[in-house]
């Protein structure tokens, strides 16, 4: 894995539900180290694009590479450099949070070995290491979304995907999330979804809009305020002609 | 592959025992089964009793209706396997992991059919109380016994193929019923006709078979048909989980 090479890059993806366009045509790279912000209306095709870089859906068309790996050709060596949070949080209740977290680490293929010491220090990380012994169901929302995070870095992926990550959390919550993202944007590139443009503003390095399923916008987003336009005005004249 | 299927199947009986539905499942169904090895020994404990052998009379009766008891509260053993997954989201868990769907299915599989397994060991602890005070044609007993766990394995591969077409867990529960039931009831459209469709009928259903080992009758036929049953249905509910990463 070259340090130079863009550790996600998708080539002309489509994706079609029966007569339904979800997206068509969507290329981009996430290059090391960069937190990109995914933008769109509802039903843009957001959480679509995220899900087949995670291999969880395949494209009709098109491809994707992680970290050098196809994900239809080295699906086992592309999904481990790639961490999945999606939207709707994969959380078995009945479980607590260590058995939880253990149960991911192996399913992602950590060693025997690491296993514990990678469990604890995602705990940590994660502002979990109290609450280990408690089940999942009787976490709070924000909780549950730091579990949910956690299962995501368990395995230190190169990639991290989170699909609205902040979706549904209080404003102090809010602020520990984007913490913990700015934190783990130093040694993972972080690719996020989200419907709150200050959000984007505070922590992402670059902005990818989409609407209709096309990408209207890809640019950085120190480029974008350089130019004199707000982030809320542009996403406002590109999604204008919205579906939804 | 290995350790990713024991991994899978090894947190599906964690999470199958931290819901009650397992302990409840595995006290009904022996408390049901006992019923069926008690009368069958009481009355053949009765001096008029003119019943060919203990085997045949309270063994291989406890096992025939223990099949029936078994298919009919199936449903709720195996309703969760997949639906529940996509239900709770988790199926994204895994399909984003680097397992391949394969390892999914047989995980769940396998998982599923250690619980079945408990289920049989625990209603043969029943017959082989007997062996404290008399004896039994074990052949036998080891024949019902295989022949239950071959109809359990089938069972099991149906419900979990069922369970991977819906998110809902009661309708798993309720479509796997439905083609339990139906397998079971084709044995008496087999029995009371005389012609050749009548047959094959009859040779699909999933108690014909069964009912050769309860006498005794260790058929390879009998053996392969169960065994090619499960590979059948497991194969299209992988089928059916790959269908679902493309078109769904």
């Amino acid at each position: 894995m070259k340090k130079n090479k863009p550790l996600i890059s998708a080539n002309d993806l489509s994706r079609f539900y029966g007569q339904v366009r979800a997206i068509e045509n969507v290329s981009f790279v996430l290059p090391h180290g960069e937190i990109l912000g995914l933008l769109g209306p509802n039903g843009a095709g957001k959480s679509t694009t995220m899900q087949i870089i995670c291999g969880v859906i395949a494209a009709n068309n098109g491809s994707v590479n992680i970290a050098g790996y196809d994900i239809q050709d080295a699906p086992q060596q592309a999904k481990q450099n790639i961490g999945f949070l999606p939207e709707q949080l994969p959380l078995y209740n009945d479980l607590t949070v260590d058995e939880y977290l253990f149960y991911t680490a192996k399913l992602r293929g950590v060693k025997k070995v690491n296993l514990s010491e990678k469990v604890t220090s995602c705990k940590k990380r994660c502002g979990l290491e109290t609450s280990g012994n408690r089940l999942i169901q009787n976490l709070s929302k924000g909780y549950k979304q730091r579990v949910g995070i956690a299962q995501a870095i368990i395995h230190t992926p190169a990639v991290i995907i989170l699909d609205e990550p902040t979706s549904g959390l209080d404003p102090k919550q809010i602020l520990e999330i984007r913490k913990l993202m700015l934190e783990l944007s130093i040694d993972h590139s972080i690719m996020l979804s989200t419907h709150i443009l200050s959000e984007v503003e505070a922590i992402c390095d670059r902005v990818l809009i989409i609407n209709n399923g096309s990408i209207v916008l890809d640019q950085y987003l120190k480029e974008l305020l350089a130019n004199g336009d707000s982030l809320e005005s542009t996403f406002m004249r590109l999604t204008e002609d919205s579906n939804q | 592959m290995i350790n990713n299927i024991i991994l899978i199947a090894g947190n599906e009986l964690r999470r199958f025992f931290k819901s009650p539905l397992a302990w409840v499942i595995l006290a009904l169904v022996q408390f049901l089964v006992a019923i069926f090895f008690y009368v069958p020994l009481i009355t053949y404990l009765q001096p008029a009793s003119v019943a060919s052998g203990l085997t045949d009379a309270v063994v291989s009766t406890m096992y025939g209706f223990a099949a029936y008891i078994i298919l009919m509260i199936s449903p709720l053993i195996t309703m969760r396997l997949i639906a529940e997954e996509r239900q709770l989201g988790t199926i994204k868990l895994l399909f984003s992991s680097p397992i391949t769907i394969t390892e999914i299915v047989l995980g769940k599989f396998f998982g599923i059919t250690i619980f079945y397994m408990l289920i049989l060991i625990l209603i043969t602890l029943m017959p082989a109380s007997l062996l404290f005070g008399t004896h039994l044609d074990l052949g036998q007993v080891a024949s019902a016994f295989i022949g239950l766990l071959l109809l359990m394995t089938s069972i099991a591969s149906i419900g979990l193929f069922l369970s991977s077409l819906t998110n809902s867990p009661a309708i798993a529960a309720i479509s796997t019923f439905g083609v339990l039931f139906f397998l079971l009831i084709i044995t008496i459209g087999g029995t009371n006709s005389s012609l050749k469709t009548a047959e094959i009928v009859s040779y699909l259903s999933l108690v014909s078979h069964y009912n050769n080992f309860l006498s005794g009758l260790f058929n390879s036929i009998d053996i392969f048909y169960y065994i090619i049953l499960t590979i059948f249905f497991i194969i299209l509910c992988i089928w059916r989980l790959d269908t679902e990463r493309i078109y769904g």
